[in-house]
């Protein structure tokens, strides 16, 4: 019996105490999985709104991150000044979209679910191959500074200890704020962001009322391609700029079954709930078992979540008939 | 006019039964067979064994498994590489723990502990469906992904944390990459892959696989007309993860010759063979060997594509083209024939069957 307590105390009391013994380490920790989770929301949101507005389960969200941040740090490489590539990108993002809704998803239109999501990985495999042909594939670092973004962390003291913050963790955290504010008002509040919650509702009975889908498609995914820039330049001024990012862009998955493919809120708080979980067990019990289990730690809590809620903690009710 | 069944009369169940009813389908696939195991053999050179055929092969019977789950069964797995290197590191401890038994058996015998894992990971597949299963199914991939790399007893705690061949030898003739022949290797693996397929197209058009695919086209319904959920379900993630198993097994011992968790990992193993069950047919057989066939051909094409034309291009924008080729090729794909290669050949046998007439 005895190894049995052990693991008790290692599993469930230890890394409590550990807790309890350094609240400054744990609010750090805490801050950490924050800012991971604000970043792994921002790319299940850019997924959500697509998956939303056409059903596509579009895999090649992550990659439209790294290409957008990638963009950005090849033209200022070019000399063209921070402020013009930024615009310009959002022009690429907007050409990759238009691109996308002709060249792929129209000639798909109707075809079952699979055939686009693979239709998608088609594309994400372009995008690697695309952005390292015209920007070269060694990793880059983010123009933080021309781009007006702050560096440098503020120290403050909580709880008798130091806890860091870096400066540009709280950019990131705000202007996501910013962003899912503005899309909740873009959706709610203007003509496109109604036509956009018609579609989401049914194709067919928003083209009865007059909604032109092709168009729709276009908007939504350009505006998952500047949530993917956006995210992208955050992403970037905390590591280095490359396709090795894709595999973190897959943590957003379980972000997404966590909190339903077709829910907005579901995708903040679905990455929060994550982000912070991850954290903070690869911290306290990841040491247990050799560690590195945040590649897995995540899937498994959304397991556990889908075991009760199938459709994840916001999606919509399904409704199975024969 | 060739290719014809007229005349062709069924009078006892067995003819009914057959894999093959059509007495052209029978000499074609007795002619490729004769082809595959004796006249390959002897004109392929390594390079076609190596990089060409046996990886076909083996991706070819890992793409079947899939197809189980995925086009017949209709459960959508992004988990297969985890499922192969189960096979692989099982094989792998069987081999070192039991050094006298033979390596085929234990190559066929590691594809049971992938199935055992297989359905335990199926466990979700339950309650959940659609994509949120394929989500699901990244954590078994992870999960295995992880545990390869950071479990040091499975890898015998080698200093390089991969997995080496072993010396073995079937028939008394050196088997195991990289001790055995190409020649001799391709041989084994093209058996194996052959009896795979046979027992998997018995399964498919037996009872199990029309309760697959009841369940694939809706499984309330099928649960109505009495098919078990469970039982169905789970069966079929052990059987496909039984052929990704040997197929993973199969990959490390004769084809490799030594492997890390990279082989295995979503971008090298899942998502390729998920490729190639989509681009070469959904539910067909003939469909996993000619997608397998296409998405391990097509690099080696645009490989090899520049020196024919004399064009030098440096190896990282090569890589570049390839991925981007890789990418626009799918999606072409996709769009010219959504059901896959698979469906241009069974309109290519309807034209046949009609020659010269157009319909």
């Amino acid at each position: 019996m005895d190894w049995v307590l052990t693991l008790l105390n290692k599993l469930f009391v230890a890394p409590l105490v550990e807790i309890a013994g350094a609240p400054d380490l744990f609010i750090q920790v805490l801050w950490e999985g924050f800012v991971a989770g604000t970043l792994y929301s921002l790319i299940a949101l850019g997924f959500v709104l697509i998956f939303k507005a056409s059903g596509v389960f579009n895999f090649a969200q992550g990659i439209m991150v790294v290409f957008g941040a990638l963009s950005l740090v090849g033209l200022y490489s070019l000399g063209i000044p921070a402020w013009a590539a930024l615009a310009l990108c959002i022009v690429i993002m907007f050409s990759l979209a238009w691109t996308v809704e002709r060249v792929v998803l129209r000639p798909l239109v109707n075809q079952p679910d699979i055939i686009l999501f693979m239709a998608t990985i088609g594309l994400s495999s372009f995008l690697v191959g695309f952005g390292e042909f015209v920007f070269g594939g060694e990793p880059k670092t983010m123009i933080t500074a021309e781009l007006g973004l702050p560096s440098g962390s503020i120290d403050l003291a909580i709880a008798g200890g130091l806890v860091s913050l870096q400066k540009i963790d709280i950019a990131a955290a705000l202007m996501s704020a910013v962003m899912v504010t503005g899309l909740a008002v873009f959706f709610n509040k203007t003509r496109i962001g109604r036509a956009l919650r018609a579609v989401a509702d049914d194709h067919q009975s928003a083209l009865s009322v007059g909604i032109t889908l092709q168009q729709i498609w276009v908007i939504v995914w350009f505006a998952a391609g500047v949530v993917a820039l956006a995210t992208g330049i955050m992403w970037g001024a905390r590591s280095d700029v490359s396709f090795a990012l894709e595999v973190v862009a897959l943590k957003a998955l379980p972000v997404l079954i966590l909190g339903g493919f077709t829910s907005i809120p579901g995708a903040i708080i679905g990455g929060l709930i994550i982000g912070v979980s991850e954290k903070l067990a690869e911290f306290y019990w990841g040491p247990l078992v050799g560690g590195s289990i945040e590649s897995w730690f995540p899937y498994f809590l959304a397991l556990i979540f889908l075991w009760f809620r199938p459709q994840g903690l916001f999606g919509e009710k399904i409704i199975e008939r024969v | 006019m060739f290719y014809r069944e007229a005349g062709q009369f069924k009078t006892n169940y067995r003819d009914d039964l057959a894999i093959f009813p059509i007495l052209q389908d029978r000499i074609a696939i007795g002619a490729l067979l004769a082809f595959m195991f004796i006249v390959v053999p002897l004109i392929a050179d390594d390079f076609w064994l190596n990089t060409v055929l046996i990886p076909t092969l083996i991706f070819a019977l890992a793409a079947i498994g899939l197809n189980i789950l995925t086009g017949y069964c209709g459960q959508l797995s992004l988990g297969t590489g985890g499922f192969m290197g189960v096979g692989a590191y099982s094989c792998y401890k069987l081999a070192t723990i039991y050094p006298d038994v033979n390596i085929v058996i234990l190559i066929l015998l590691s594809g049971f502990f992938a199935a055992a894992v297989g359905v335990f990971f199926g466990l979700p597949s339950l309650r959940i469906k659609g994509f949120y299963l394929a989500v699901a199914t990244l954590a078994s991939q992870f999960f295995l992904e992880w545990a390869f790399g950071r479990i040091p007893w499975l890898y015998n705690y080698n200093d390089s944390g991969a997995i080496d061949g072993v010396n073995r030898s079937l028939f008394g003739i050196p088997l195991s990459e990289p001790y055995g022949a190409p020649y001799f290797q391709y041989l084994v693996v093209l058996t194996i892959v052959v009896v795979l397929t046979w027992i998997a197209s018995n399964l498919i058009r037996g009872r199990y696989g029309r309760a697959w695919m009841a369940v694939r086209d809706m499984d309330i319904a099928a649960e109505l007309i009495g098919i078990k959920l469970l039982r169905t379900k789970l069966l079929a993630f052990a059987v496909s993860s039984y052929y990704a198993g040997v197929a993973g097994a199969m990959m490390v011992f004769l084809s490799l010759g030594s492997a890390e968790v990279e082989v295995f990992d979503i971008f090298n193993a899942s998502f390729p063979i998920l490729f190639m069950i989509i681009i070469g047919g959904l539910g067909s057989l003939i469909g996993s060997f000619m997608g397998a066939a296409f998405i391990t051909g097509l690099p080696i094409l645009i490989r090899a594509t520049p020196a024919l034309v004399d064009l030098q291009v440096e190896a990282a924008t090569a890589e570049h083209i390839q991925l981007m080729t890789t990418g626009a090729l799918i999606i072409f794909f996709l769009i010219i024939e959504p059901h896959g290669l698979a469906r241009l050949w069974h309109i290519g046998k309807q034209k046949l069957r009609v020659w010269p007439f157009p319909y």
